[in-house]
């Protein structure tokens, strides 16, 4: 995502091998990935995963036990974060509660000695950027949680930051607030062209604003790529299951192909066909995961698909869809999510359905995946 | 921040904890120097002690004048810790469970004794206590430190009871017990760390009171502290470096005894 | 609100007992101050326009400024670093700063008493390193008053300042410094203003509580260095002019009570009482 003329891009940020160790603990373990300038990047994890702790890292608040830290080529390991020249935006907003907005957002301008007739002015186009514009006079405490987590937006945007860093910076908000938030931090980083580094363990947040995301477990980064990649193709099973919903189904793989793909047996007989990441042999145990929306109820034609009949059980209506829980027999239990449209007839518990699926939307993992 | 990961030890963070430290010292030093003088075996008051010797501490306990200022001091302290203890807590529950208007203004009289300068209250008990001649006595320098001792008391015991959950009384109401049975066998029990540490503080803070006792001495009786004054007056003689580490000493044994409870109940 | 009779019963002995003991007694005192062969409040203009006792209330009021001086200089510190360290050095950290606190204050002072005097430790130690001849005059003056009485009551500077210090988040402090701010700026534009509130309540207390001071002046200062309090004694003991000794208590007193309604404000303690519902 190339910047247009004049207009400065953001700092490409590469880590590499980055480990942190908290005496005993490995926090993070020799994480490696290189954030594309100008571009919107989501280290996504539940807690515990190591996401906070390398953002820490990138800002400087947090020493590495090893690794590199570039930004724009250069190591910043040296620096302390008040030399590092990033944005950052805390969980808690951070707000200065003795100053007013204003005073706030023109903090890191006073920092670095700008006059004041040119501070006003960027303060302005600040406030302007995240629709504080009138709120100048007001205190921190006299604003919403909302309001605050754009002044800390603002001001740390104000002094032109190569990177912004955020921590989890939506989480405290409602969900209207939140999905409203998501778009207007999208469209300031486009318009911006600065690299986010963003944290969360919103895998929906992850999804829908970023360019790309880096899944962290256990310190680790279990997948790097483009949301369409984690959500298509996922590379284990607790990427398949933490980044949107997954059935999961053990069974044995009875022949498999060099190219990944092979045909597995669940309990009870069901034979699956599905692709995985490395070639697999007869006998070995695996699971076969595939999505709740990628399975039909209907008997669509087709010789190569993955079918099987089950017993609707529980149905949960949410809205845009509704979810199926359909007993399988020996092979466990389906998720199914139906579409509520014309062509959909709804189904209740104690129906009898066929369910049918892509084999190309079927993932199977090796357990040590 | 002292410790934060990310910034560098500078100069700026060494003079700071340089500061603390020598303040810390400044604190603590002369505390432990006296007990150390205390120990010295030459007559004059000299750091470190040449060598160490008990005879300060045989002067001490070997004079009968001294060893009734002990007395004294725990014939008085022992009656305010009795009755500050048994008011306050009265008092407390009273403040806590009970329900009336008011209460702001009541809980402020309480600690009122913790805002009027000693000296005050020193002369106002004096004037009082001299026009019925009751100077020099034990139950009037009781009373006095009672004063002085009604709100630690009664701040400690509220913290404990507001600290205190509810439900454990009403459960063992609703098990059958009758009211009172439920604050004997329930309540009291579990607030009764934080009652023994008011007592404890009431006592000390009685032990260590030397201007209610000053004004309210006879020639007879006088408190250890007040004793120590007397003897300032005159010389400053190492035997007061051996009544001040007894002093030092009790306040010890009832700090370390409040924080035994507390870790029990922990 | 329903009143709950029963719980009042048990008011009733703590208040007798304060009642006569202590609000009783300081009526008495009020009374004395204004009974002089009659009614009169001839002893409060005597105070006022006799330069003497002007002149013991201004040094009384400079001691207690000095006092509060010195106390948040060498607290301020303290209290930071007992702010920021790790919990459990915080708890060993305050032990130290309780323990000489709680001790009495004879005791406090008798120990400065040892260290300040000609013979005593420090000048020991000066003659005897060579850093002066003679001993230095450190007792029975201003400075042995001021030290001491800043030892007495740097406990509560300390606490004060600490218990504000740690209610500041260290969030605000690390956004400081993403933002550019080099430790001195982050310290002097968002910890040190956050820190006023702390700053304020210290330093009146200390103040208010310095006023008031008897046993430290009057073993630690010299001739000229009174106090208002060692006044009244003077009065009590000596002069045996027990109207007068009220008159300059009810001074104090009402100087006292001035202070501490401002640091209730200042601290809005009112906080303090609403815990008890």
């Amino acid at each position: 995502m190339a910047a247009p003329e004049g207009v400065r891009a953001g700092a490409e940020v590469r880590l590499q091998g980055l480990t942190k160790l908290f005496g005993p603990v490995v926090a993070v373990r020799d994480v490696s990935m290189t954030v594309p300038a100008g571009s919107f990047f989501t280290l996504l994890g539940p807690s515990g995963s190591g996401k906070t702790t390398t953002l820490m890292m990138i800002a400087g608040f947090v020493h590495p036990t090893h690794g590199v830290i570039a930004i724009d080529g250069s190591d910043v390991a040296a620096l302390p974060p008040q030399k590092r020249d990033l944005g950052m935006v805390f969980q808690s907003y951070a707000v200065f509660p003795h100053l007013t907005v204003a005073k706030n957002v023109a903090f890191p301008l006073e920092i670095r000695h700008v006059p004041a007739a040119e501070r006003r002015h960027r303060v302005g186009e600040a406030l302007e950027l995240v629709r504080l514009r009138g709120y100048e006079q007001r205190l921190p405490r006299q604003l919403s949680g909302g309001e605050q987590q754009r002044v800390a937006l603002a001001r740390a945007l104000v002094f032109r930051p190569r990177v912004l860093l955020m921590d989890e910076p939506l989480g405290a908000l409602d969900k209207k607030l939140r999905a409203h938030m998501q778009l207007e931090l999208k469209a300031i980083q486009r318009q911006l062209h600065v690299t986010v580094i963003y944290v969360t363990h919103d895998q929906d947040e992850a999804l829908t604003m970023s360019d790309r995301v880096a899944v962290m477990r256990d310190g680790r980064t279990e997948q790097i790529g483009a949301p369409a990649e984690l959500y298509e193709s996922p590379v284990s099973r607790f990427v398949a299951d933490f980044v949107g919903d997954s059935n999961f189904v053990d069974a044995v793989v009875v022949s498999a192909s060099a190219d990944g793909r092979a045909v597995v047996r669940a309990e009870g007989g069901l034979e699956l066909r599905g692709t995985a990441r490395a070639p697999l042999q007869p006998g070995q145990r695996v699971v076969a995961a595939v999505r709740p929306e990628k399975i039909v109820a209907h008997e669509p034609l087709g010789a190569d698909l993955n079918r099987c009949k089950g017993v609707v059980q529980q149905v949960v209506y949410a809205g845009d869809a509704t979810r199926y829980s359909v007993a399988v027999g020996a092979a466990g239990t389906l998720i199914v999510k139906l579409q509520n449209r014309l062509a959909s007839r709804p189904l209740a518990p104690g129906d009898l359905v066929a369910l049918a699926w892509d084999p190309g939307d079927t993932r199977v993992f090796s357990h040590e995946d | 921040m002292i410790g934060a990961e990310g910034q560098r030890t500078g100069p700026g963070t060494i003079a700071l904890v340089a500061m603390a430290v020598v303040v810390l010292a400044f604190l603590i030093a002369p505390v432990v120097i006296i007990v150390l003088v205390s120990f010295s075996g030459a007559d004059y008051l000299s750091f470190p002690p040449p060598q160490l010797s008990l005879r300060w501490y045989s002067r001490f306990f070997g004079t009968s004048v001294w060893r009734q200022s002990i007395v004294v001091s725990a014939q008085v302290a022992t009656l305010t810790m009795v009755f500050a203890t048994v008011l306050g807590l009265a008092a407390s529950l009273a403040l806590v469970r009970g329900r009336f208007r008011g209460k702001g203004a009541v809980y402020a009289l309480l600690l009122s004794p913790m805002i009027v300068p000693t000296i005050i209250t020193a002369i106002a008990l004096y004037f009082f206590f001299a026009r019925l001649k009751a100077t020099g006595s034990i139950l009037a320098m009781a009373l006095g430190h009672t004063v002085l001792a009604l709100p630690v008391v009664v701040i400690i015991i509220t913290a404990t009871l507001q600290g205190f959950d509810l439900r454990f009384e009403l459960a063992a109401l609703s098990l059958g017990a009758s009211r009172l049975t439920a604050l004997r066998r329930v309540t009291l029990p579990l607030i009764a760390p934080g009652v023994v540490s008011a007592a404890l503080f009431a006592f000390l803070t009685s032990f260590d009171e030397l201007l209610i006792p000053l004004f309210l001495a006879g020639v007879e009786v006088q408190t250890l502290t007040v004793r120590i004054w007397n003897s300032l007056l005159l010389e400053v003689d190492p035997t007061i470096a051996a009544v001040s580490s007894f002093l030092i000493a009790v306040t010890c044994v009832v700090l370390g005894a409040s924080a035994m409870l507390r870790r029990r109940t922990d | 609100m329903k009143t709950d009779g029963r719980h009042v019963w048990l008011l009733l002995p703590a208040l007798l007992i304060l009642g006569a003991f202590f609000v009783y007694p300081l009526f008495g005192i009020l009374l004395r101050s204004v009974y002089k062969n009659g009614y009169t409040l001839e002893s409060y203009r005597q105070v006022v326009r006799t330069a003497v006792y002007l002149t013991v209330l201004g040094k009384t009021f400079e001691m207690a400024a000095l006092v509060t001086v010195s106390a948040l200089l060498l607290g301020y510190p303290l209290a930071y670093v007992l702010a920021t360290v790790r919990p459990r050095l915080a708890r060993l950290l305050v032990v130290i700063v309780v323990l000489p606190f709680l001790t009495s204050i004879i005791v406090r002072t008798y120990a400065w008493m040892v260290l300040l005097g000609s013979n005593g430790v420090v000048n020991q130690y000066l003659v005897a390193l060579g850093l002066t001849t003679a001993p230095l005059k450190l007792l029975y003056n201003r400075a042995g008053v001021v030290v001491g009485m800043t030892y007495v009551l740097l406990p509560f500077m300390v606490l004060t300042l600490a218990s504000v210090m740690r209610g500041i988040d260290p969030a605000l402090v690390r956004a400081a410094h993403s933002l550019g701010a080099s430790r001195w700026e982050a310290f002097r534009r968002v910890f040190l203003p956050l820190s006023a509130p702390g700053i304020a309540g210290g330093t009146l207390l200390v103040f208010i509580l310095s006023l008031g001071f008897f046993i430290t002046p009057a073993l630690m200062g010299g001739p000229s260095d009174i106090m208002i309090a060692m006044l009244i004694e003077r009065e009590v003991e000596f002069t045996l002019n027990w109207s007068f000794a009220s008159t300059l208590a009810v001074i104090l007193l009402a100087v006292t009570l001035v202070g501490f309604a401002v640091y209730y404000r200042v601290m809005r303690l009112e906080r303090l009482f609403e815990g008890l519902g």
